[in-house]
């Protein structure tokens, strides 16, 4: 029996549960450590069990609608507010669904590492307070049907962001590292508030449904789609914006980088979404679309290659990230450059879209998963210098299988989840254009070349001396690797149940304007 | 069948995928048992022949990550050598590489 405050109010609650447990993280931790830990664990559960319970909904019964301070929670345009929907309004459709669930799995599993791989450390109570923060703005971002609302998620996304990224200061290096993050989010968020002027100065409104309803895409709209590019897609990691990025994921803590991962989808959900839902036919489609094609192809190429000279594990992990995100938005990317022509759409449009837009998810829990190894091995061995590993797979076995599982994955190698995603984006952007399919092709044998070379310096060759005492990492943080290696052979092994139960229903979602615009302003 | 995914032009198994592990495994399982079972371990028996050379020492045996393709990057130091030196680490270089982008998108959709 699910209690009734849950159906009416479960999309606030996802984001108010980590927002309220994050202040109160630092008055608990005066008290107790332990239950600090306890209260950070159970928060991180609660918010996926909410955000799970909401996609769920959200998949079995359609669009929820939600709208903060209406008499009736989904009373979206009242009344006596002469047709606008003037409040807050949490629009979440199977798009927004499908990243509540990356944000649920990704986000436990993190903390259920972090309590451990973090919890000697000093300095827990704003940490743990960042953490929560950064997941209630990712909640927030991928929820909202409002524009100002997002850039607000947006901004708190960013500042978490970079505070977590410069938390450990590494000898002023991950400082360093953060106030760059903190600069571009800065210059990104500016383009967005630009956005947000522009669009509000022309049609007097900030939901994103009724701005699309009253889109014209006059001078300025086209200046607004184009500063809404730079930003998110900057925010996304995208060649050539994709600058911060190694800087950012290397010297953050390996749990902080793992959803790092995921902030970054958010902004790419961002991109699609306001793409998809605010422009939709009334942008030059085959234009957009190719710059979405362009910024993949550089991000795969350039990403690997950058990748392949690295020598710290996790600069060079991030790298693979900038590769991966080629992928995504080179699938909807494709979709997007024929969303005029229904025949190539349905012939493979629409396959490319879902490729795309399954890659995010997959993306998501195997990088997950490598990062979380990364910061095991950092943990034991104390460098992230590969040149003085080697032989780790003597001492640490779990590591190595969860590392390989996750390096497996990426490399889109069967049968895990990275390859169905992948052969879903060979195959149906092949039909478009042959040349992208062939790189995006030898990206991936690149990234396997790039991962053999990590997997051998870390793990194989003759146990070193200097690491013959070194223990497997604790079990909480195998726990937490576990969960994500789990999920990446389960989605390897069931690819068209993920596609038929997730995937399809989100890029349906993407390419439904009018269905997006109706729950709104239908009074759904 | 449930487990086969649709690509729209064709389809993936990943059935097909694990019964060729399986033929694998008992393939090495096979191989190996045909080996050598009687040994002493820490002896002689299990150190490594290098020709008649001594074994190296450990550290010296382990080839560090930054030798792993050297003959890739260096073909390809051309390309390299451009895009190493872009990543200069200097944040105002960041923030001008994304206005340049912007500025080249909004030539590309405002003349499109």
């Amino acid at each position: 029996m699910i209690p009734q405050f849950l159906w009416d109010h479960a999309p606030a609650m996802t984001v108010a549960v980590p927002l309220l447990a994050a202040f109160l993280c630092p008055l608990i931790g005066k008290f107790t450590a332990t239950g600090r830990k306890a209260w950070v664990l159970a928060a991180a559960a609660a918010t996926s069990a909410l955000a799970l319970f909401t996609a769920w909904r959200v998949y079995t019964m359609g669009t929820w609608v939600y709208v903060f301070g209406a008499t009736v929670p989904n009373l979206s345009v009242p009344p006596d507010s002469g047709g606008i929907p003037i409040r807050i309004i949490f629009e979440v459709d199977a798009m927004s669904a499908l990243m509540l669930v990356i944000v649920a799995i990704v986000g436990f599993s993190v903390i259920l590492y972090s309590l451990s791989a973090d919890g000697k450390r000093s300095g827990l109570e704003g940490y743990y307070t960042l953490f929560l923060l950064l997941i209630a703005s990712i909640v927030g971002m991928v929820s909202t049907g409002d524009l100002f609302n997002f850039f607000v998620f947006f901004e708190i996304s960013g500042l978490a962001s970079a505070a977590l990224v410069a938390y450990r200061v590494e000898a002023g290096r991950a400082v360093e590292a953060g106030l760059k993050y903190f600069v571009v989010s800065t210059l990104a968020g500016i383009f967005m508030l630009f956005v947000i002027a522009i669009l509000y100065g022309q049609y007097n409104a900030l939901n994103i449904a009724m701005l699309a309803s009253r889109m014209q895409f006059t001078m300025l709209d086209k200046i607004a789609l184009v500063l809404i590019i730079g930003a998110l897609a900057t925010k996304a990691g995208s060649v050539p914006m994709h600058f911060w990025t190694p800087d950012a994921y290397a010297l953050a803590p390996s749990s902080v980088t793992a959803l790092l991962v995921v902030a970054s989808q958010a902004s790419l959900y961002g991109l699609f979404r306001l793409i998809f839902t605010l422009y939709n036919l009334s942008l030059n489609a085959a234009t957009v679309g190719w710059v979405l094609i362009i910024l993949g192809v550089l991000s795969m190429f350039v990403g690997v290659t950058m990748a392949i000279p690295q020598k710290d594990v996790k600069r060079l992990m991030a790298y693979h990230a900038i590769s991966q995100t080629g992928y995504m938005l080179l699938g909807v990317g494709t979709g997007l450059a024929v969303l005029g022509n229904v025949a190539m759409l349905d012939a493979f449009g629409r396959m490319a879209m879902e490729g795309g837009i399954f890659h995010i998810i997959n993306h998501a829990i195997y990088k997950g998963l490598l990062f979380l190894t990364a910061g095991a091995i950092i943990y034991r061995v104390g460098t992230r210098d590969m040149n003085r590993m080697g032989g780790l797979g003597h001492r640490m076995k779990w590591t190595m299988i969860f590392f390989m599982i996750g390096a497996l994955a990426i490399a889109g190698i069967p049968p895990f989840n990275g390859f169905a995603s992948k052969l879903m984006i060979y195959e149906s952007v092949y039909l478009f254009n042959p040349v992208l399919a062939i790189i995006a092709m030898v990206v991936s044998i690149l990234t396997l070349a790039s991962f053999v070379k990590v997997f051998h310096s870390i793990f194989m060759g003759p146990q070193l001396p200097e690491y013959e005492h070194v223990e497997e990492a604790p079990t909480a943080m195998l726990w937490g690797m576990g969960i994500l290696a789990a999920l990446v052979i389960l989605f390897g092994l069931f690819p068209q149940q993920v596609v038929d139960s997730l995937i399809t229903p989100a890029a349906n979602a993407l390419l439904d304007q009018s269905g997006y615009l109706a729950s709104i302003l239908g009074g759904a | 069948m449930a487990l086969t995914l649709s690509t729209g032009s064709g389809f993936w198994n990943p059935v097909v995928w694990l019964i060729a592990i399986a033929v694998v495994v008992v393939v090495v399982y096979l191989v190996w048992r045909r080996g050598e079972a009687g040994y002493t371990a820490g002896s002689a028996q299990v150190k490594p022949f290098i020709s008649g050379n001594a074994e190296p020492a450990k550290k010296v045996a382990q080839m560090p990550a930054s030798n792993l393709y050297w003959g890739f990057t260096e073909a390809l130091s051309g390309y390299y050598s451009r895009v190493v030196p872009a990543h200069t680490g200097i944040v105002t270089d960041y923030l001008l590489w994304v206005l340049w982008v912007t500025a080249a998108l909004f030539l590309l959709v405002v003349i499109t």
